[in-house]
């Protein structure tokens, strides 16, 4: 019967991580700009068509 | 023949076109550019989206003040020996090219070791290392590119502001107990008996409970503080029923868990929480880049060039000038206090201030106000009052800045729900008063049910969706509003007044008209030479609408300061200038004219004429079915009959009218009753935008400089006024519709309610069902409104 104690503890810890992950995520700053991201994540691809040397190098930095 | 497009700009290359890689370019600056790029390998820059870059303006000494210790430490955010980081703001960034160049300076420069742009505020954020490069090389840097950084006085303060990220962190909570809570009522929502159920109910009831306490204590403290607020002053807003309505289901569930009596609203409670912070994140979340709260600080130089007494030029901090200082102006430099001119060709664009854009000559022992830009060449001045004493920023001190007009206008929302609040109390205690006669034991549960289903999330919800919705369709066709209840006062408005200079006139081209005798060829073309040899505003302008004829080199050319200009070819002269200087005498005329005589013989003059924004007169004749039209003009009325011809006979027009005459004239129209929207720009009309019940500044770019308004018009979406305004008053009705839709959903809570037969489950159902649905309809309504403007 007590195992209903420990699913229901289990899964109030997970999910209080995922929450506290959240909001050590804002805190961070994971919210505030929430446009450019996501137009920065597409960049790598157009390198690569270029020169393929280039793209490794700007990974980097 | 196929027009050339520059490359790099996307501008017409009319002007002349440099050809290189089979590539053309409109001016120097922009091959430079490209040739800056494709040295470092960043032409992939261009394939990101076509011709996304900006002409490099010449900057000359503009950023010397960037030398000075003291003055950079207030900008860096960060300064540690080899890393100093600094946030730039930069106006241009506007595509996912500018991002990608932005981010790769790296390349360019190896003292960046990083950038970051943030493209909704857009700013870059730099890390460099000051041992090779100082941050005026950075900035200068930047401006080569075409990414000329932005630094105002309100840069002053770098790195001390917080960001305000407490909507969110509610925002999480709220969620976080919403989806737990939900979890573990499941299993009391079927109702299951047995033993199972019995054991357990206790543990999942004060786990629901606990779940709740961040939520009600922490998440909901802002509608609690608003209701505290709004009845202190005698205000039913829709925050007091929200904040009775959160109180009485977290008092009812929680009564109903410690006395087992039930197993409470929990997952109501916290749903409704959330999905009123979630319309409150949407309205928030507007465009972080535009600042409707600009004063003259954003817009100020933050250091100017002092010269001391024995000459020695450095530059100081602008809060630094004293009276008596000598300053130093250089091209295409802002004034930042008023002073009087010692020396040096003053003209001066005051286009900032009035809005007007025709240039200023001054000459030395004239006054100088703040605000103006110098345009030609270097000039000295002496201070006269210190930037807080000068007549701009006094304009700024006048009290209508301080006053908060949201507060003072009650919204459609507050006044449906102060009656609606009424409503639902009455509701409640005559059927409490009916279940205390009939059954008593019921009467407490009726009551509090009926405060829980009443709770108005889904009135609360219509109104920031729908404003929220047509505030993002407004912003996408370049009308930007301050907030969602500028939609709700723009609705309301009755009469419009309008400023003459850069509102229905545009600041880019003027035109002029000949009068008097017909000129040769062999005179046209000594016209426009004798013009193009002089630099003088009037004659650019009048050089750039004249057609270009054969070019040759004059024989002989004069400049006579502040009367006009002389040339000759051929034994052939021109005099072009004022009356007097080509020998006639005139009556006075209001507009600006240029009189031309050749070989001493009078010939005529040209007039100019402001040129009025694309549709106006159509505009104006579709506003004044509705609305009562007024033209509030700082200029004289040499416009007065081309006015006249143009707009509508009921038209009110008054001219000379001084920014404290506009103000106090909609004061005035205010105290009988108008509503009154105010389109205007420049910093002339910032009062009167404060003081109208909507101020909507219009402006050439949206992202330089607008003044404290309500709204921000592109100038070149002017002619579309009538369709926003329309739109405005159709989303009023939608947020009407909506209520009705609520009001039924109520109506069918409350019948529960009242008949004492509200459980969870059907509390848990309808709740969310009425928000959501109410969330669609208005944002579907809105979508179709929306759509008529282009």
């Amino acid at each position: 019967m007590s195992v209903i104690y420990i699913l229901l503890t289990i899964s109030i810890i997970i999910a209080i991580v995922f929450f506290f992950a959240f909001i050590m995520a804002v805190k961070k700053g994971q919210y505030d700009d929430s446009y450019t991201p996501s137009v920065r994540m597409l960049f790598e691809d157009e390198l690569v068509k270029e020169d393929p040397k280039k793209a490794k190098q700007s990974k980097k930095d | 023949m196929k027009q050339n497009k520059c490359f790099h700009c996307g501008d017409p290359c009319d002007q002349e076109t440099i050809v290189v890689d089979d590539k053309s370019f409109c001016c120097n600056g922009c091959k430079t550019v490209f040739e800056i790029f494709s040295e470092s390998d960043l032409t992939c820059y261009y394939d990101l989206q076509g011709s996304p870059g900006a002409i490099p303006k010449e900057i000359g000494g503009k950023y010397d003040f960037l030398n000075q210790q003291n003055i950079i430490d207030k900008l860096l955010e960060f300064n540690e020996d080899n890393t100093q980081i600094v946030t730039l703001y930069i106006p241009h960034i506007h595509c996912s090219s500018c991002i990608w160049i932005l981010e790769n300076l790296n390349k360019l420069k190896t003292s960046i070791s990083s950038s970051q742009v943030d493209f909704g505020k857009k700013t870059v954020h730099i890390t460099y290392n000051s041992k090779h490069d100082s941050l005026k090389e950075v900035v200068l840097l930047l401006s080569a590119i075409g990414y000329e950084p932005y630094i105002s006085l309100d840069d002053f303060s770098a790195g001390k502001k917080q960001i305000d990220r407490s909507l969110i962190y509610k925002l999480g909570i709220a969620g976080f107990a919403f989806g737990n809570i939900m979890f573990l009522s499941f299993p009391e929502y079927f109702q299951v008996d047995g033993f199972w159920i019995e054991q357990y109910k206790p543990l999942f009831r004060i786990l629901m409970f606990v779940f709740s306490l961040p939520v009600v204590f922490y998440a909901a403290q802002d509608y609690f503080i608003s209701a505290y607020k709004g009845l202190r002053s005698k205000v039913l807003n829709i925050d007091v029923p929200i904040a009775l309505g959160v109180s009485v289901l977290f008092l009812r569930s929680t009564i109903d868990v410690f006395f087992d009596l039930g197993s409470g609203f929990f997952d109501s409670l916290t749903g409704l929480v959330f999905f009123l912070l979630l319309g409150k994140f949407f309205q928030q979340k507007t465009y972080a880049f535009l600042s409707f709260e600009r004063d003259y600080k954003s817009y100020f130089p933050i250091a100017v060039t002092h010269i001391s007494a024995e000459g020695k030029e450095t530059p100081i901090q602008v809060y630094d000038i004293k009276k008596g200082d000598r300053l130093l102006i250089r091209n295409e430099e802002l004034i930042p206090v008023d002073g009087i001119l010692i020396n040096g060709n003053a003209r001066i664009d005051y286009s900032f201030v009035t809005g007007e854009s025709k240039n200023i000559s001054r000459t030395s022992g004239d006054k100088l106000y703040a605000g103006g830009k110098q345009t030609a060449g270097i000039i000295e001045m002496e201070v006269l009052k210190s930037v807080e004493q000068s007549y701009l920023t006094q304009l700024w001190s006048n009290a209508i800045f301080s006053k908060n007009k949201e507060t003072a206008f009650s919204s459609i929302t507050n006044a449906i729900s102060r009656r609606f609040t009424i409503f639902v109390l009455s509701v409640a205690f005559i059927a409490t008063t009916f279940w205390l006669v009939y059954d008593a034991s019921k009467a407490l549960n009726v009551f509090t049910a009926v405060l829980i289903i009443a709770c108005p999330c889904a009135i609360a919800l219509s109104a920031p969706f729908t404003l929220g919705n047509v505030l993002r369709r407004f912003g996408k066709t370049k009308f930007y509003l301050k907030s969602a209840s500028v939609i709700e006062q723009l609705a309301a408005v009755d009469t419009i007044i309008f400023d003459k200079t850069g509102t229905i006139t545009s600041n880019k081209n003027s035109t002029a008209t000949y009068e008097g005798e017909r000129l040769s060829k062999d005179e046209e073309d000594l016209l426009t030479n004798t013009l193009r040899a002089s630099n003088h505003p009037l004659s650019r302008s009048l050089y750039a609408i004249l057609e270009r004829n054969n070019i040759f080199t004059l024989d002989h050319f004069r400049e006579h300061l502040g009367k006009g200009i002389e040339g000759e070819v051929n034994q052939k002269s021109i005099k072009i200038g004022s009356a007097n200087f080509v020998g006639i005498t005139e009556t006075a005329v209001l507009n600006t004219s240029v009189h031309v005589s050749t070989n001493n013989k009078y010939k005529g003059k040209f007039t100019f004429y402001n040129s009025y924004r694309k549709g106006v007169s159509k505009l104006f004749n579709k506003l004044k079915k509705h609305y009562d039209l007024v033209i509030l003009s700082g200029d004289n009325e040499g416009e007065l009959e081309n006015l006249k011809k143009l707009l509508p006979v009921k038209t009110k027009l008054l001219f000379n009218q001084k920014p404290e005459d506009k103000l106090e004239y909609i004061k005035y129209h205010q105290t009988e009753g108008a509503k009154i929207l105010m389109i205007g720009d420049g910093l002339n009309d910032a009062g009167a935008l404060a003081q109208s019940d909507v101020g909507i500044s219009v402006s050439e770019n949206v992202n330089v400089f607008s003044p404290a308004c309500d709204a921000i018009l592109d100038a070149s979406q002017f002619r579309q006024l009538y369709q926003y305004i329309k739109v405005s008053k159709q989303a009023i009705t939608i947020i009407k519709w909506s209520f009705g839709l609520s009001f039924i959903y109520n109506i069918i809570g409350l019948y529960f309610a009242v008949t004492g037969q509200l459980s969870p489950v059907i509390a848990a159902i309808l709740m969310p069902l009425s928000s959501i649905s109410v969330v669609v309809f208005t944002t579907l309504a809105t979508n179709f409104i929306g759509r008529k403007i282009k």
